[in-house]
């Protein structure tokens, strides 16, 4: 390779131009927000699965433990079919857009979020029932006590979810299509500059988004070791 | 689940804790039998001290009394209607990963005190055992006596009628034991029935009112605590205060 | 926690907003991943923006994915390069015209010193016949692409069966499978456009081109307003037609790649 992917990442992040700009901004508010809502969903359900016991309970981890190896591309024919015109929520017209993209990393992600904080959720559920139980609290009570002090088990866990979000690729390309300016992001940019043979830019293009991960990464991390060294 | 969730309203009746009774309870966990067949009636002032050695059910009578688990047979039965306001000490505390203050404005919210007064019964109650300065501090930093008073400042905020301490003191140093013990005379000085399990023959003596004792998940003697100590009736009572292995 | 929990919410308003925020005088075309990598959009499609002020959303895909994708009502205009499929396309009723708008041709390309020597061929069929029979490594798409079809016209073309241990479908696209066939210095067929866009050549290099069934013709389609009266036809015309004018012709003609015109405009 002649040119070196490093510093074709370098001069891609000095020279930040629009076009890289807006793929990095879209990549991030796509995976973030998917994240987010996930995480709305994901904890409350992990959690409620952690505290109730029900038939089938053993189905549903299973199942959640299970979908957390889903395979991109197939959560993207999923959305894809479901949005397409000739699928069931075809009006809406969301296929082709940044909301689309969201819908499929929101799937993507959530069994992750579940499966992993129902475990964390159950831990310390088993450290404080007895407390709870003496304090009279209701199941519905301790979900908001147990999500609150799992906080920085969670935000691992969170970062667990965006990890998956932002690096796969075959759910955004499906639902999102590539489009130039509109639903490009990072590692669809990725597979098309490496389908064009430009191997250089694809690589510098994916230490750019490491990079990304890795910032966010490590300010999460920093945040929670400083406030958890404070909370002991 | 049982729910021990009572509002708190009702002044506490200094005179008169709620009696608490054992009629034929029974616990028997897939068919292990655990605990009882007991019958006994704890209604004396106390405070009433569960003796016993290793394995002899007191953790579990606690947890019965409490209604953290529920008895297989039998039933346990409260003066009054229903079951009084109560609260649990253990023998590690359990503190939520959050502010002291936190610890008990939280305990006080899931008992449905109105916001407003949250703060300030927090407050009184941290003032009371000596944790003001501590307010503010991640409960899961204090000090292993610290923690145990934070527990117990929990438990006075609820103002429970009913208190059980289960070994509180059995990881303490002796200086955290006193203050332990402190809070617990100040409990049982508020009207409190206390009904505590140890290991320490010296601060049975202390404390106790009365003392329950258990082997074999059975109760074996249930004496006021002179009698107790001075002269034991059960077999098994007696070998244990002269160290003796009891069965 | 209540401020955290406003924050989240802020956030995620702002993130909505600005997802609903782009034009909505646009269309969306399937399209195939050769004519996207090569760099024909890019300069083609503002010359038709300054033109209209309609946008132009490409989804570059397979010709296969572009059909369905088209036949499910997902996009509003078509352009590919498969005639006899989208004439078929327009028989089933998908479609109600289709139109030649310019065509650039296949290549083959191999190792340098060239082991099955189609250098030297006389004919297209000559030099697929030459590849087999000398068994030298070949890269298929194998994904049914226009592509892939085409290359297996020329090999029933050649009177060859492709197949055996020196036959290799990929299942990938152009790009992907240029890379692959550039790492197993084997040989492969391209059309054009991509070949010279293309970067990461090693030791690759073309080797054959020329035969007039090697043409490579992309036709434009009217999808059926019956089917799909959701789509925006009307924007779609304008873009079917300007691709077919004067104006859409010269600027397919004007793109270059180093020098290089890839596409011959045709449209009659």
């Amino acid at each position: 390779m002649e040119e070196n992917a490093f510093y074709v990442a370098l001069s891609l992040l000095v020279n930040l131009d629009a076009s890289l700009y807006q793929i990095v901004v879209l990549s991030l508010q796509v995976s973030l927000l998917a994240v987010l809502i996930a995480a709305a969903l994901g904890f409350p359900l992990g959690a409620a699965v952690a505290l109730w016991q029900f038939p089938g309970r053993g189905g549903v981890i299973v199942a959640l433990n299970a979908l957390m190896g889903l395979p991109p591309v197939v959560a993207g024919l999923g959305v894809y079919l479901l949005l397409s015109r000739a699928g069931p929520l075809g009006e809406l017209g969301l296929l082709f857009t940044p909301s689309a993209m969201v819908i499929a990393q929101v799937i993507l992600v959530l069994p992750i979020l579940a499966a992993l904080s129902r475990q964390k959720v159950e831990e310390l559920l088993g450290e404080y029932r007895e407390q709870f139980v003496s304090l009279g609290m209701s199941r519905a009570c301790m979900m908001p006590t147990l999500l609150w002090d799992a906080r920085f088990a969670l935000l691992t866990v969170l970062l667990a979810g965006f990890g998956r979000a932002s690096a796969e690729v075959g759910a955004v390309m499906m639902v999102g299509g590539n489009i130039d300016g509109v639903t490009r992001v990072m590692t669809t940019a990725i597979v098309l500059e490496t389908s064009k043979g430009a191997l250089p830019l694809a690589l510098g293009l994916g230490i750019v988004l490491l990079t990304l991960v890795m910032v966010i990464n490590a300010t999460a991390y920093i945040l929670s070791e400083t406030a958890k060294r404070r909370m002991g | 689940m049982t729910s021990l969730n009572v509002p708190i309203n009702d002044p506490i009746e200094l005179s008169a804790p709620p009696s608490l009774q054992f009629e034929s309870v029974e616990f028997n966990p897939f068919g292990h039998q655990l605990f009882g067949p007991c019958s006994f009636k704890l209604d004396g002032p106390g405070p009433t001290l569960v003796m016993g050695p290793n394995g002899a059910g007191k953790s579990l009578m606690l947890r019965l009394a409490h209604g953290l688990l529920t008895p297989t047979e039998g039933a346990v039965t409260w003066s009054g209607d229903g079951a009084p306001r109560q609260a649990m000490v253990f023998q590690t505390p359990v503190l939520l990963r959050r502010s002291a203050l936190a610890n008990l404005t939280h305990a006080l919210a899931v008992n449905n005190i109105p916001r407003r007064l949250r703060t300030d019964l927090a407050r009184e109650a941290l003032a009371r055992f000596g944790l003001s300065a501590s307010a503010d501090t991640p409960a899961r930093v204090l000090s292993g006596g610290e923690k145990q008073r934070l527990a117990l400042a929990r438990a006075w905020a609820l103002s429970p009628a009913v208190l059980f301490l289960d070994e509180p003191t059995s990881a303490l140093d002796p200086a955290a034991i006193k203050e332990v013990e402190t809070a617990v005379q100040e409990f049982h000085e508020r009207g409190t029935r206390i009904v505590m399990t140890t290991h320490d023959l010296h601060q049975a003596r202390r404390l106790a009112g009365d003392v329950l004792f258990l082997a074999g998940g059975k109760v074996q003697e249930h004496t006021p605590s002179n009698v107790f100590f001075d002269t034991p009736v059960s077999r098994q009572a007696q070998a244990f205060m002269s160290g003796e292995l009891v069965a | 926690m209540k401020k955290t929990l406003n924050l989240v919410l802020a956030a995620v308003t702002t993130m909505g907003l600005t997802f609903s925020a782009h034009a909505e005088d646009y269309i969306t075309l399937a399209s195939t991943t050769s004519t996207e990598n090569s760099g024909l959009f890019d300069s083609i499609l503002p010359k038709f923006e300054d033109a209209t002020g309609i946008e132009v959303r490409v989804v570059a895909v397979g010709t296969g994915q572009a059909f369905e994708l088209a036949r499910r009502g997902d996009a509003d205009s078509l352009l590919v390069h498969d005639t006899n499929g989208e004439k078929r396309f327009v028989e089933n009723g998908f479609a109600t015209e289709r139109a030649d708008v310019m065509y650039n041709d296949f290549v083959l390309i191999g190792p340098k010193d060239d082991p099955a020597n189609i250098s030297e061929a006389q004919s297209a069929a000559g030099a697929f016949a030459a590849i087999a029979e000398a068994e030298a490594p070949f890269a298929s798409r194998g994904d049914d692409s226009g592509t892939n079809r085409a290359e297996l016209r020329l090999w029933a073309n050649a009177g060859v069966e492709p197949g055996g241990s020196w036959y290799r479908e990929l299942g990938s696209g152009m790009g992907p499978t240029l890379n692959t066939a550039a790492a197993m210095d084997a040989y492969v067929m391209s059309d054009r456009a991509t070949w010279v866009a293309f970067e990461n050549r090693q030791n690759l290099e073309l080797l054959y081109a020329g035969d007039e069934v090697m043409f490579n013709q992309y036709g434009s389609l009217l999808l059926s307003e019956e089917k799909h009266p959701h789509l925006k036809h009307e924007m779609a015309a304008k873009w079917h037609n300007w691709l077919l004018s004067e104006e859409g012709q010269q600027a397919i003609a004007d793109f270059k790649v180093d020098g290089q015109q890839l596409f011959f405009p045709n449209a009659k």
